[in-house]
């Protein structure tokens, strides 16, 4: 009996101790050695693995910054600069410096400045509806508004307005790792430069059509009248097709554009009211919006 | 027995409501808005400018490069403007509106009734002739008819295929033509025999059609090199690949052409086109268009010029019905929703179809029990209910190699679906994603 158990802890001890050898000089041969500031650099990193820069997650993103000679072309949006200190002070190198980004949505067409002409019933994403047809307004590059983008979000920085049907983009948690921008299939995100106290003036706009069009579909839309472009000092406006854009680069955020716009498809935020006059627009503005509720969906065939 | 093809297939109800209609003539349009980009390929480039007279059949865009179409005005009067109009892709696009005053025509079009039989140009000169007048398959899926025709090297063609199939439930625009334009689709086919240098032609009509069954049969002994073959009625037998399987038993291969397996499939409503253009000098410029739908006062067939607002063909049918759902261009199974009823009938528009509301709407989506019927009536051997969740999942590397290119969209998985799940608007997603990483790797 006793040399049963014996026979048994002695042969199993000398399996485990003889595995143990073969498994030791096993692991000599297929050593694999690996670059140790890798895990170092990794550790620097938010470890959001959201892919904002490019790689497939984080420890990709290490490896790729260990093994390049500089920092051309990588970039953790995410971190932002310190982190890019950070891990420029591990790997010895000179850090590099972008400016810290947000992501705007470049359409203001809420339900009551874009009516709906028609129904759509099919499944309820963004790229599929964008496949099928132009949208159910008329207005075939504005948000189609089934929070493809807020699915995509990994920092909480989307969420859908009920009221507009609208994204809105939280600045304080948007760390620009531009998912948004790579899911929406009418390409509204754009990555603005963060300027002093999240203050942003841009055309929340995308529609190309020819100024009338657009007005017809849209009441908020860009009308390519060029009013905005002749009063900017700054040569910061460009036109094209019939479309509005203002370079963040070179925006001095001096607002003498906002007034200009008939429609309001330029939207200015985070600044202090204006005086009078503002008020005065801002009047307009309400009224504006209150006619346009009046108008029916007369044409509610379904997709 | 009668021949189908081996895989998968679905029986929906055929409903063809307009299938004894005669193709009555509609009226010429006040307004016609031709699309530059009717077809598959290059948008065509406009040839006229705003204010420009035109005589209809005139050459009005000419075609972009080899795999594009020609565009001819529909109509006469003046060129309105060149801008954007809502076309059925559902987007704005390029389009030339004209204005109609009259109907006169180029001298070069023989307007007489008379068949003309004979024909004596090389097979060059027909390609050439029908590049000119801009004929593209008019089954639906436009592809320019020139392109076909031009067999590329290394390859030969042994079989020119009819496709008289219309296994769409309701259209019945190709069963009219079969019917009553019989001789000159004949002259259509012998023709395309011609220009492909192939000895046989087959006409495949599934039985649900005896009449055109019998009629092409009797009239199909006077012509060399043509016969009828029935077939048992199923769904998707349109397919070029479901009706080479189903004919001449031979398979595309997975990403190939028909052409590799030496078939060429036309239409007959492109046969007839063909026809209209060699022996008549008649571009493609009308065509015929079912109109059709169970709340519809009239289900006919009309004759319509390009261009048309499709809202002037369902007036001619007995006006809108007030329950409408939904308008779709095309068939129940692969047609499309459309968002607005103004835009125009293009050259590839068989059809029109008035769904009622309760028929239109869909149905409570639930989630996959796994029951396989999707896998069973996939006439390409797919795995729908697998490419959808891929699809879902963005799982890009993994449809590709589950071959969702050989998606045919024919709806078959939606359709037999216990569930309701929106399959093919996933696999079409799908499909658009790897097409566009395929394209650029080829880059």
């Amino acid at each position: 009996m006793d040399s049963v158990i014996l026979d048994t802890v002695l042969t199993l001890s000398g399996l485990g101790a003889g595995a143990a050898i073969i498994l030791f000089f096993v692991a000599q041969k297929f050593k694999v050695v690996e670059d140790p500031r890798i895990d170092e650099v990794e550790e620097a990193l938010p470890a959001a693995n959201c892919g904002g820069c490019g790689f497939a997650g984080c420890r990709n993103f290490a490896e790729a910054c260990v093994k390049a000679k500089d920092f051309e072309g990588l970039y953790c949006p995410v971190g932002g600069n310190e982190t890019m200190a950070e891990v420029a002070k591990i790997l010895g190198r000179d850090a590099v410096e972008q400016d810290p980004r947000v992501a705007v949505l470049r359409c203001n067409g809420g339900c009551e400045s874009r009516p709906k002409t028609n129904i759509y019933n099919g499944a309820a994403t963004c790229k599929i509806a964008s496949a099928l047809y132009g949208g159910d307004t008329d207005c075939q590059y504005g948000c189609l508004g089934f929070g493809d983008c807020v699915e995509v979000c990994d920092f909480d920085a989307l969420k859908m307005d009920p009221l507009t049907g609208l994204p809105v983009v939280n600045d304080s948690n948007c760390t620009a790792c531009g998912a948004c921008v790579k899911e929406c299939p009418k390409d509204l995100f754009e990555l603005r430069k963060r300027a002093k106290k999240d203050r942003k003036i841009y055309v929340a706009c995308r529609n190309e059509d020819k100024g009338g069009i657009a007005k017809k579909s849209c009441s908020v839309a860009c009308i390519g009248c060029n009013k905005c472009y002749n009063v900017c000092p700054h040569d910061a406006i460009t036109m094209n097709n019939y479309l509005a854009f203002i370079d963040a680069d070179k925006c001095k955020l001096c607002r003498k554009c906002v007034p200009e716009c008939p429609t309001n498809s330029i939207l200015e935020i985070g600044f202090p009211p204006r005086k009078d006059r503002s008020a005065e627009t801002d009047n307009d503005k309400n009224e504006v919006t209150s006619g346009e509720k009046e108008i029916n969906i007369n044409n509610n065939k379904e997709v | 027995m009668l021949k189908t093809f081996t895989l998968g297939g679905v029986h929906p109800p055929e409903n063809k409501l307009s299938a004894k209609e005669i193709i009555k003539e509609l009226d010429i349009p006040e307004n016609v808005t031709v699309p530059l980009a009717m077809h598959l390929g290059v948008p065509a480039k406009p040839v006229v400018e705003k204010g420009y007279p035109v005589k209809t059949g005139q050459l009005i865009a000419k075609g972009d490069g080899f795999v594009s179409a020609n565009i001819h005005s529909p109509v006469s009067g003046k060129v309105l403007k060149i801008d954007k109009a809502l076309d059925v892709s559902g987007y704005k696009k390029d389009a030339i509106f004209i204005n109609t005053e009259g109907d006169e025509w180029i001298e070069t079009i023989d307007r007489s009734a008379e068949i003309i039989k004979d024909f004596n140009l090389s097979p060059e000169e027909i390609v050439n002739k029908i590049n000119d007048a801009g004929i593209v398959g008019l089954g639906g899926a436009t592809f320019p008819s020139h392109v076909k025709l031009s067999v590329p090297r290394g390859k030969k063609a042994e079989y020119l295929l009819i496709n008289g199939v219309e296994c769409e439930p309701y259209l019945t625009s190709d069963h009219a033509v079969m019917l009553e334009r019989s001789e000159e689709l004949m002259v259509g086919i012998s023709i395309l025999k011609k220009a492909l240098k192939v000895n046989k032609a087959f006409i495949g009509i599934e039985v649900n059609k005896p009449d055109a069954i019998e009629k092409l049969s009797n009239i199909a002994q006077e012509f060399k090199g043509i016969s009828v073959q029935p077939l048992e009625v199923k769904y998707p037998q349109g397919g070029e690949k479901q009706l080479i399987k189903a004919v001449l038993s031979r398979e595309v291969p997975s990403g190939g052409l028909p052409i590799d397996v030496g078939v060429v499939v036309f239409n007959v409503g492109t046969s007839l086109a063909v026809y209209e253009a060699i022996q008549k000098n008649k571009p493609l410029f009308e065509r015929v268009v079912t109109v059709t739908g169970k709340s519809l006062q009239k289900p006919s067939n009309f004759k319509v010029r390009i261009g048309t607002p499709l809202i002037k063909l369902i007036e001619a049918a007995g006006g809108l019905p007030e329950d409408t759902g939904k308008i779709i261009n095309g068939g129940p199974m692969m047609g499309k929703a459309l968002s607005s009823a103004e835009v125009p009938v293009i050259k590839g528009s068989s059809g029109i179809l008035i769904l009622k509301r309760e028929e239109s709407a869909r149905k409570e989506v639930g989630p996959c029990i796994r029951c396989t019927m999707c896998v069973k009536v996939c006439p390409m051997g797919l795995e729908p209910y697998l490419l959808m969740t891929m699809s879902e999942k963005a799982l890009y590397e993994s449809l590709e190699k589950e071959k969702i290119m050989d998606c045919i969209e024919c709806g078959s998985c939606s359709y037999i679906c216990p569930a309701n799940r929106p399959m093919l608007d996933y696999i079409r997603l799908g499909k658009n994603q790897v097409g566009k990483i395929i394209r650029e790797r080829k880059k």
